[in-house]
């Protein structure tokens, strides 16, 4: 049995006193008017001299992607960098749209946060039903392991929803979608578009779908857990409960396929309600699987290292390692292929998405994929590297910060636009929920023995060298 | 030096490779060991070096990317900057994912043909190479380990390997074969 240690109990409240206490400087940073934000933005013209008439280009820009009323057709970007009256006329209109940015940036930033830690608890969890599925013979020393990190899916999952129901009850705006009158013509929020959309992007049947999946999820998690305490104490040569255990982990890959693709439209997608790709389902998959096994791969190195999993060797890490390589790959060829479709086709309400991402987050968006390829593809190659523990932990190092790099990028640009900074709300909200995550999944951890010993691949996985 | 070799037939790959184990704790030389199927842990028992093949490949693989990126640069944007359905071709990096398709596929080739070629002239496998089978039935269900006596005295050797469970002894001129 695993004891959570004080000192790590200390240290997890420690991060979540500390991500608390910068979340809420990031609230309270907030300008309260839009007076306050033109005094900014005339602070700011002073001080660059001629550059404001540049910025007003680039704000134009980021408009494209943003809703705007009335707009049927998004005009391409060349129109508005070339009207050299929008730069002038529009100074109300531009302290407006900032105004919103700077509100929405630290909702934005608790939610990418928040989702984060969750995808990875779900991605973990899709792991574990894998594992289980494919009756693998190296992995069921680890599943206490899977369970416990795939069980914040319940308080994050709690969290999600609640995060998703105060955007639903307009206590923010992050969710262009939600705008009152926008399926209401003649409304000056009026937007054809998204009008259209309103059968499948609306409040109500989106919350619905955001509570059964997370309801459906948990129910799995709930179950296998369940089911594989029961194989523990079930007699010798019983192992009614791993079948009942292989049947619904075979279930929960089926609902988790689709509702995962369904929840990356909702929760991530509908950010950009311009805005459809086919493969976003599979690329947002791509990047929870990633750093669900980068985290098994962390924590298992951790416990280890403390002593308590005398059946892990490194054969061990060494397979986490090769899924973390395999799967970093695997994102970046849908991450290429998303991007590489729409660059070159280049069709102007398709390739908004990037062209905002490429004037305003040119540094992250492009940092972020070198982050998540190539440095795994260059540490994780060697065969003997994935064998030693502090490689794995460096490449797992890079690869949960670009992944949470990844989802920022996919939120950020059309919810704050080109206002976007990593400062107190970033940091402070990834603190908090990398806390609660590491105080909660220990806890789990320490619930239940470390090793399943009912499971029929036990005696395999113990003995698993490579 | 002794111009004699040993060779002792084995038919279970477990036997053999105890007897590896055996007969290197004994310090004497095997020159060569030949299985119908790869047995698993042979190589380590036998104590031969890692291969390099898998650096050999990541080199020719970066050799494979050097020239599909030398090959476009040149004819996309140098010699000839067409506009193609608008495409950037001011500069590589401008127009490069049109590219990175074909950066892929020849790393890929360089890295797999080039290895396979590599394992060929190692191995010296080539079409009409003479085969070096010493005993046909190696290449269905018996081993056979080749030792090299470096004059020990062979009656004992012969007696040490009989007692590893070889179920065929058989002394080699070095000549004849």
């Amino acid at each position: 049995m695993y004891k959570v240690t004080s000192k790590l109990k200390t240290f997890a409240i420690a991060l979540m006193v500390v991500g608390a206490l910068f979340t809420a400087v990031g609230f309270w940073a907030v300008p309260s008017s839009q007076a306050e934000v033109q005094q900014m933005i005339d602070d700011d013209a002073a001080a660059h001299g001629g550059a404001h008439g540049m910025e007003s280009n680039e704000h134009g820009l980021a408009e494209d992607a943003h809703k705007e009323a009335g707009h049927v057709a998004a005009p391409s970007s060349e129109e508005h960098a070339t009207d050299d009256a929008h730069a002038g006329g529009h100074d109300d209109d531009h302290a407006m749209h900032m105004y919103h940015q700077l509100q929405n940036r630290p909702w934005s930033a608790v939610y990418i946060a928040a989702f984060f830690f969750f995808m990875i608890g779900l991605g973990s969890l899709a792991f574990l039903a894998l594992q289980k599925v494919s009756q693998a013979g190296w992995s069921p020393v680890l599943f206490r392991v899977m369970e416990g990190i795939s069980s914040y899916i319940l308080p994050g999952g709690i969290i999600m929803f609640i995060l998703l129901l105060l955007s639903g009850l307009h206590f923010n705006h992050i969710f262009v979608w939600m705008e009152e009158g926008v399926d209401v013509l003649g409304n000056e929020n009026y937007d054809a578009i998204i009008a259209a959309k309103t059968g499948y992007l609306n409040v109500p049947f989106w919350l619905f779908r955001a509570g059964a999946f997370i309801v459906g999820w948990n129910l799995y998690l709930w179950n296998i857990r369940r089911f594989g305490l029961k194989q523990d104490e079930a007699k010798d040569g019983d192992i009614s409960w791993y079948k009942k255990g292989f049947k619904h982990s075979a279930m929960f890959l089926v609902f988790f396929i689709v509702t995962e693709s369904i929840m990356s439209w909702d929760w991530i997608m509908s950010f950009d309600p311009h805005w459809f790709s086919t493969l976003f389902g599979w690329y947002v998959f791509a990047s929870m699987f990633v750093s669900g096994i980068t985290t098994i791969a962390l924590v298992t190195i951790f416990l280890k290292s403390k002593g308590y999993l005398e059946f892990v060797n490194d054969s061990h890490i060494h397979d986490l390692a090769k899924f973390m390589f395999g799967i970093s790959i695997f994102w970046t060829y849908l991450w290429f292929s998303q991007f590489m479709l729409i660059w070159y086709a280049n069709i102007p309400e398709e390739v908004t998405y990037f062209v905002t991402r490429i004037q305003d987050y040119n540094i992250l968006f492009f940092g972020m994929v070198a982050i998540n390829f190539l440095f795994p593809l260059l540490i994780l190659m060697n065969s003997d590297f994935k064998r030693v523990n502090w490689f794995v932990v460096t490449a797992g190092l890079f690869i949960i910060i670009g992944h949470y790099l990844d989802i920022y990028v996919m939120v950020m640009p059309a919810t704050v636009g080109e206002s976007w900074f990593i400062g107190f709300p970033e940091i402070g909200s990834f603190l908090f929920f990398a806390g609660l995550f590491i105080f909660y999944i220990f806890r789990t951890i320490s619930k239940t023995p470390l090793i399943p010993k009912g499971d029929p691949f036990l005696g395999e996985s113990k003995h698993f060298h490579y | 030096m002794s111009t004699k070799m040993i060779h002792a037939l084995y038919t279970d790959d477990d036997v053999l490779l105890s007897a590896v184990k055996q007969v290197r704790d004994k310090h004497y030389h095997i020159e060569e060991v030949f299985t119908p199927f790869p047995v698993h842990g042979l190589e380590k028992a036998m104590g031969i070096a890692d291969t390099r093949l898998a650096i050999n490949a990541f080199l020719y693989g970066i050799v494979g990317l050097c020239v599909a990126t030398a090959m476009m640069n040149y004819i996309m944007i140098e010699d000839w900057p067409q506009d193609i359905g608008g495409k950037p071709s001011f500069s590589y990096l401008e127009n490069m994912p049109a590219f990175v398709p074909i950066m892929f596929e020849l790393t890929v080739f360089f890295a797999a043909h080039l290895m396979v070629i590599t394992f060929y002239m190692r191995s010296r496998l080539w079409p009409f190479k003479k085969a070096e089978n010493p005993d046909v039935r190696t290449t269905d269900d018996h081993f056979l380990m080749e030792i090299d006596t470096h004059g020990a005295d062979e009656e004992e050797v012969t007696k040490f390997l009989y007692e590893t469970g070889a179920v065929e002894i058989k002394l080699i001129d070095k000549e004849a074969h």
